[in-house]
């Protein structure tokens, strides 16, 4: 197993996803078969062998500090569930 | 005369030379989906009166002598490409009801050069998937046979584009969401260079593989709508600051001279034999036109999915980590609930099976004690694999293969088994790791009337070759301009 039940659990817990027990099973059966098969990459030595996280050798993007116009802020509230006009409101925190 | 399966070369000729308007050609755009729609499904969102009102100004264009060459052509656009004041799903529950309140800067310099928009295509949800059976909307059929997927995840716009419920569309393309559906709908799908079309406005799935490009039905067109999209932005940091040279003048240059590389490695096991016999026969097409035909190595291709379904996965699981239910988007929120129940309920809710399944893989890729073996390992393989095309355009000036294993499968074939789902984009994806541009462009049907498509796939910011090299098969060939009986 590379994964167990209860790591499934544990990893829906962090990605903030609650998951009914048939999908948690289901996701535990197909987890695995796609972690095995992720297996053959240990069949490569890649010791020194720097990684690429971008494809392109682009340097930092760089811009003078500028105020400039943005987004209204009712546009920017416009697709959110609740405001009060000014601010996003969310449930209670602590 | 079919209005709805000009190219855009042939449309643009008749708007200029006034034997259409652009609002007749758009009327008889709105009745071919109005035809076809209930048995393709290819669009999400249809935007009748506008894009008539756009049809108005571009005729008003027209005759004021202003028009470029993709001035009041109809077109449809992913809905995965933000629309300001047009809703965009992504093909996603969470985000049925999101209006962006601004467009995609792709978008706006299409709108620029006189897009009319029909509406918003179908997709896989977040552009997960090579079906779109994954859309929370429904499936797409493909117009070449309504029993199967069109492909995806752009398959909306390629089926939409085979249909001719549109004249163009722009997809996108992760691990080969534009090529294979293009290829298993019979026309052209261009997944230029990494950054060089901008991402802004492009809802992320992996911020390091995603490209927008072009789907037509000719060479040419795709070559004149990367022109218009093609280019650096100040808003995506991550776009390519080098020059857009002419593309369509690259067209004319055709084969002779030029060293095609076979890689040996994507003729894979499994693969489907009439795939293997249409694409050899292209290569001896390409052949006959004066291009030198060479076989090369891609050592590592075997390690590409296993890469490419952690990498994308890992990008995911933090892009997606967006969807709050605060900004934008579905909201759930349990009575007496706190905001860590709105969380939940939100994202379990809102997304389908597929998105949840990398999420979580891409959570457990990067989670402590499994990054290094993962996510770390996944990283250094894909440099391999980058080297590995990078040593074969030492000899060769670009890269012909098949695009897909098979031909477009059955609907419903292939949902219950991930992995079996993930082995459709096995070719394709490498281009994705390694960032360098892609074009399928149609080159036969299989015996039961199923499409297959020619990929060629060039060095970094080598479209026009690409371009060429596609244009020459596509002259040489009548492939193109066969349409389905739908």
């Amino acid at each position: 197993m590379k994964i167990s039940r209860q790591e499934v659990d544990r990893v829906a817990r962090l990605a903030r996803l609650k998951l009914d027990p048939e999908m948690a099973e289901l996701l535990t059966g197909q987890m695995n078969d796609i972690l095995t098969y992720m297996d053959k990459l240990t069949q490569l030595d890649t010791s020194g062998v720097p990684p690429t996280n971008h494809a392109l050798e682009l340097t930092g993007a760089m811009r003078p500090d500028q105020a400039r116009p943005s987004l209204e802020r009712q546009q920017g509230l416009a697709n959110a569930a609740d405001t009060d006009g000014q601010y996003f409101k969310v449930p209670r925190v602590i | 005369m079919d209005l709805h399966y000009l190219t855009i070369t042939q449309a643009s000729d008749l708007l200029a030379r006034r034997e259409i308007s652009s609002v007749e050609l758009t009327r008889a755009l709105l009745q071919r989906i109005e035809a076809t729609e209930e048995r393709v499904h290819a669009y999400l969102t249809i935007t009748a009166e506008q894009a008539l009102a756009q049809a108005e100004a571009a005729d008003q264009r027209i005759a004021a002598g202003e028009a470029g060459p993709l001035t009041g052509i109809p077109a449809g656009i992913k809905d995965v490409l933000c629309t300001r004041g047009v809703r965009t799903t992504c093909g996603s529950k969470i985000l049925e009801r999101f209006v962006p309140p601004y467009d995609a800067t792709l978008v706006a310099r299409l709108r620029d050069a006189g897009m009319v928009m029909l509406g918003k295509h179908n997709m896989d949800e977040f552009a997960m998937g090579s079906s779109t059976e994954n859309s929370a909307y429904g499936a797409t059929h493909n117009p070449w046979d309504l029993a199967a997927i069109p492909g995806g995840s752009s398959g909306g716009s390629t089926a939409s584009v085979a249909a001719g419920s549109c004249l163009y569309a722009v997809g996108t393309d992760t691990g080969g969401s534009i090529r294979q559906p293009a290829s298993h709908c019979g026309v052209v799908g261009l997944k230029p260079t990494y950054g060089r079309v901008s991402r802004y406005g492009l809802v992320a799935f992996a911020s390091s593989l995603d490209q927008a490009g072009p789907i037509t039905r000719s060479v040419a067109d795709a070559a004149m709508v990367l022109q218009a999209i093609a280019g650096h932005d100040p808003a995506d940091s991550t776009s390519a600051p080098n020059q857009v040279p002419d593309y369509r003048a690259a067209l004319a240059r055709g084969v002779k001279g030029l060293k095609l590389g076979v890689p040996r490695e994507y003729f894979v096991e499994g693969m489907d034999p009439e795939v293997e016999q249409t694409v050899r026969r292209a290569f001896a097409v390409l052949e006959e036109l004066g291009a030198e035909l060479v076989e090369v190595s891609l050592p590592h291709t075997d390690y590409g999915l296993a890469v490419y379904y952690i990498i994308a996965p890992a990008e995911a699981s933090s892009n997606l980590a967006r969807y709050d239910g605060v900004k934008y988007g579905l909201s759930v929120r349990p009575e007496d609930g706190d905001l860590l129940d709105m969380y939940y309920a939100t994202r379990s809710q809102g997304f389908g099976p597929e998105v949840v399944r990398r999420i979580m893989l891409g959570t457990y890729a990067l989670s402590a004690g499994y990054y290094d073996a993962y996510y770390g390992k996944a990283s250094a393989v894909r440099t391999l694999l980058a080297r590995d095309f990078a040593e074969a355009f030492e000899q060769v000036d670009a890269i012909v293969s098949p695009v897909s294993p098979t031909p477009a499968f059955d609907l419903g074939q292939k949902v219950d088994d991930p992995l079996q789902m993930y082995l459709s984009d096995v070719l394709t994806l490498a281009c994705n790791l390694a960032g360098l541009p892609g074009m399928s462009l149609p080159a036969g049907l299989s015996q039961q009337g199923r499409p297959i498509g020619l990929q060629i796939i060039g060095p970094h910011f080598a479209e026009e070759t690409v371009l060429a090299v596609g244009h020459a098969f596509e002259r040489a060939t009548d492939h193109h301009q066969q349409h389905p009986s739908l």
